[in-house]
């Protein structure tokens, strides 16, 4: 019994350690926009095992790796999302208001098709977020989209920092009326935020203690997920990426934070966040935009599309995400809207879509340009990515192709369960297209928190 | 010391004074009212891609109280006209969406804000023109990108309404009315549901067949109708009066069907209805069905092309190409966003559809003079032709391209002026006066 035990354990810490795969190539003579250090024309990108190798002119394939013509074609760093909820099975866990303690880790979808339609897009990395239904919401997963596994680990970004879900605003409040409990207005949310992070710090000290106590019949404190994810925060080991439309909200955080001294702080959405720009400078936060959706709610009403522009020229670090399934699959045409709304140069438009999101996930070390010694995480356009009229051609993850549209066969799903359908249709409607708020059915919290059960 | 201080006062209120003068001086222009204007225009230099007559590389347009009076390469220009001197650049006519609901909504997750939607499945009485808010900040925010005339139309029920062509500038309705209405049916679907509640096939066929019950007794009714119009006996029936027009072939209707089953059916339905003008909307399957489309006859308003493909085991581009695939097919079709706020988008949408197959001249088209021709006002806007409304925009360059501007735009011969509010935000928070250091204390931090 004990053998087969043994057994199974091994077979089952081999799945977790799932090899992910690495490959060689050489692209040959492409436009090589590498947004760290311009554009390079008629440029070789060599990938060993991997990794970047080299960058330069005339390189030679070494024996047995395969050559990509890019001649005439663009070569641009993987796309990087900072703010998706494709490939999550589920999104919200709104059963209170403070749900540190869950992880999206646990509910990576490997086969929702719409990964291959992000790859087809130029995307290689996501940021897979909880949602926006309460305050302190769960851990997200920052992943690579390696399609084509059945095993949601292949999928992960090894080594990525860890980061957590917060949110402000329309989203929690309306969470708190319809239950009857806090926070119903955004007074509520800030006080929600600094009581947590108050019994977060008592919580710690009674660790602290404990772990300074040299008695051997010292007894541990009881373990708390929750709040120790709260600690984690404090000590700068979880980034927060906090949903927030209003400048007046996203000052009240940013407040917060200097409060309990949490140095890195991104906001997501950010829609008025053009209005404290400079502020969010000064603290050095950062800000993960959409190029132009407003309008479908109260608090994105006074939103401008210039608000991503105002925010690089004030010298915050500035991403441009999706949200969204759709959006995702062209990135790169919201990021350049913002050379229509508000003059970006190619490099900082770029930037919005490649290295500053790595920065904000802090994986900027690994990915988002093309330079020596980065992750081959690569795409490869047909005309220059920032005109409308550019198509994707073939997305690299780690050296390994996951989009060619050449030999793209249509129907890309990997798993056809006996449910699956091929005559389901599905009108897609832009405006049902915002996946925050999924799964955060405020029937259930009814039910769930109602005083007359 | 006290009386230092007052002196200091003085001194500092003397400084302001002369500070405040010249800048309250300047505060009055920057508040200044921007004003549309009519006029007599000579449009001059400009590279005119007139859509139905080819490009004019260097040419001039008159435009005389709001209509084109000339258009070419050797135009004289008249001695009392206000010259625009649009060297490098270039000139279209206005953009057409053929399908929003810009004017009746404000915002979206506020439903005291949207006005495109009656209750009830047969309302096709409701009219749309009658919701549209001319003060809307969306209209100004959509025009400044070259969209000047938009489809907007009640949604929902399964006859919805009654839509309307609306030119984007002006303070009614009917200042906004671009000359043309009809009827938005929902054609009984056999899609499957949103995200949030997929339904069984079961309830799917229950559900459209009950819709096609409710359709087809209501074009009973409204051919009878339309046979005892003049009788005395006939009392008054709104929604069913409402559908006469189309019975008798003086009013469009619109067919919004999305799925291949659904555009096959609508197309046989409205064969054995014997229906003149009709319109097919939506149309996201065209692709599967495009030659059958075609056969028909009947035009095609289709989009968003930004769109998720309709099933899991479809291509990932489908809904980009499918435009170009009806358009190849021989089906006249004209794009739309079917968007409120982000009608601004629709030279993006077409930029698509030309990359992936529609090419860019099929694409410009779809979103000028085949919306126009096919929204019954074909007569009147769509391309840069003398005696067409002055409804035109002049461009840095190709408007589908991403990064270019539109600097100047006429609606109605009116020249308006290029500002909204979200150009206000960007004007007034691009360097915000103060800055930072007034609260920067407030949020320093000591960095670990």
């Amino acid at each position: 019994m004990k053998n087969i035990l043994t057994l199974l354990l091994a077979f089952f810490s081999t799945m977790a350690l799932a090899q992910v795969q690495k490959g060689d190539l050489l692209i040959k003579n492409g436009t090589v926009l590498t947004v760290t250090n311009g554009t390079l024309e008629n440029t070789d990108v060599l990938v060993r095992d991997g990794k970047i190798s080299r960058i330069g002119k005339d390189l030679r394939a070494p024996r047995g790796v395969e050559t990509v013509d890019a001649t005439g074609k663009f070569v641009m760093p993987g796309i990087i999302d900072a703010h998706s909820h494709i490939a999550g099975s589920a999104i919200n866990e709104g059963t209170s208001q403070v749900t540190a303690e869950v992880s999206m880790e646990d509910v990576v979808d490997p086969l929702d098709v719409g990964i291959y339609r992000a790859l087809a897009g130029g995307v290689t990395s996501i940021h897979l977020m909880h949602g926006s239904a309460n305050v302190i919401g769960g851990q997200n997963e920052t992943m690579k989209l390696r399609y084509g596994t059945m095993n949601p680990d292949e999928l992960r970004f090894e080594g990525a920092p860890r980061t957590i879900k917060f949110a402000l605003g329309e989203n929690p409040t309306r969470g708190g009326r319809s239950r009857g409990i806090q926070p119903q207005s955004r007074m509520g949310v800030e006080n929600m935020l600094r009581t947590s992070f108050t019994q977060a710090i008592a919580y710690g000290k009674k660790w602290d203690a404990y772990n300074a106590d040299k008695s051997p019949r010292k007894v541990a404190p009881e373990y708390d997920l929750r709040m120790q994810t709260l600690v984690d925060i404090m000590n700068g080991d979880v980034l927060v990426h906090c949903h927030s439309y209003r400048a007046d909200e996203i000052y009240m955080l940013m407040k917060v934070f200097s409060d309990f001294n949490i140095p890195k702080l991104t906001f997501q959405h950010a829609n008025e966040a053009y209005k404290v720009a400079p502020e969010l400078a000064a603290f050095g936060a950062s800000a993960s935009v959409f190029a132009d959706w407003w309008a479908y709610k109260l608090e994105v009403y006074y939103s401008t599309a210039y608000n991503a522009a105002i925010l690089t020229n004030n010298g915050v670090l500035t991403s441009i995400n999706s949200d969204s399934g759709e959006l995702i699959r062209h990135l790169f045409h919201e990021a350049a809207k913002t050379q229509k709304y508000g003059e970006l140069t190619d490099d900082q438009a770029l930037a919005l879509i490649t290295l500053n999101p790595a920065k904000q996930l802090g994986i900027d070390n690994r990915v988002g340009s093309i330079e020596v010694g980065k992750d081959a995480d690569i795409a490869i356009f047909e005309g220059h990515p920032l005109s409308v009229y550019t198509v994707p051609l073939m997305t690299f993850i780690d050296g390994v192709k996951y989009f060619d549209k050449s030999i793209d066969k249509g129907d890309a799903r990997i798993y056809v369960g006996p449910e699956s359908s091929i005559s389901e249709v599905m009108i897609y409607d832009r405006h049902n297209d915002h996946r925050c708020l999924e799964g955060a059915n405020v029937m259930a919290f009814e039910e769930l928190f109602s005083n007359k059960k | 010391m006290i009386r230092e201080m007052k002196n200091i006062r003085t001194l500092f209120a003397a400084f302001l004074m002369l500070a405040i003068v010249p800048l309250m001086s300047l505060a009055q222009e920057d508040d200044q009212v921007l004003r549309a204007r009519n006029g007599k225009f000579a449009l001059t230099n400009a590279k005119i891609y007139t859509v139905t007559n080819g490009i004019i590389e260097n040419g001039t347009i008159i435009i005389d109280n709001g209509i084109i009076v000339a258009v070419g390469a050797d135009v004289k220009i008249p001695a009392d006209a206000e010259v625009f001197d649009y060297k490098g650049k270039e000139i279209y006519p206005g953009m057409i969406d053929g399908g929003t609901t810009l004017g009746l909504a404000e915002i979206g997750s506020i439903s005291e804000a949207n006005d495109f939607q009656e209750f009830g499945q047969l309302t096709p009485q409701m009219q749309a023109l009658t919701a549209v808010n001319p003060n809307s900040t969306a209209i100004p925010v959509t025009r400044v990108s070259g969209v000047t005339t938009v489809w907007t139309m009640p949604r929902g029920g399964v006859l919805s309404g009654t839509a309307a062509t609306i030119n984007l500038f002006g303070y009614t309705p009917d200042q906004m009315f671009a000359g043309s209405k009809g009827i938005v049916m929902n054609f009984p679907s056999t899609a499957g549901g949103r995200r949030f509640r997929r339904l069984s096939p079961e309830e799917v066929k229950k559900r459209q067949d009950r819709a096609l019950k409710t359709v087809n007794d209501a074009w009973d009714k409204a051919e009878l109708y339309a046979k005892l119009e003049n009788s005395d006996e006939v009392r008054s029936y709104p929604e069913i009066e409402a559908l006469v027009p189309v019975v008798k072939g003086e009013m469009m209707l619109f067919i919004e069907a999305n799925a291949a089953k659904d555009i096959v059916a609508s197309i046989a339905w409205v064969k054995e209805r014997g229906y003149k003008k009709v319109i097919l909307t939506g149309v996201s399957e065209g692709w599967r069905v495009a030659d059958q489309i075609a056969e028909s006859g009947i035009p095609v308003i289709t989009g968003p092309v930004q769109a998720i493909p309709t099933r899991d085991s479809d291509s990932y581009d489908a809904a980009y190409a499918n435009p170009g695939i009806m358009s190849k097919a021989g089906v006249k079709v004209a794009l739309r966003t079917m968007d409120s706020e982000n009608v601004r988008n629709l030279p993006y949408h077409a930029g698509f559809a030309a990359a992936y197959g529609m090419g860019r001249e099929e694409a410009l088209k779809a979103i000028t003079i085949n919306a126009a021709e096919i929204l019954g006002i074909g007569d009147k806007v769509g391309s840069i032709e003398v005696g067409k409304q002055a409804n035109i925009f002049v461009a840095t360059g190709d408007p589908f391209e991403t990064a270019t501007k539109i600097t100047d735009l006429f609606i109605d011969g009116y020249k308006v002026p290029m500002t909204s509010r979200q150009i206000r935000l960007y004007d007034e928070f691009l360097n915000r006066t103060p800055g930072v250091d007034k609260d920067k204390k407030a949020i320093d931090i000591k960095k670990k």
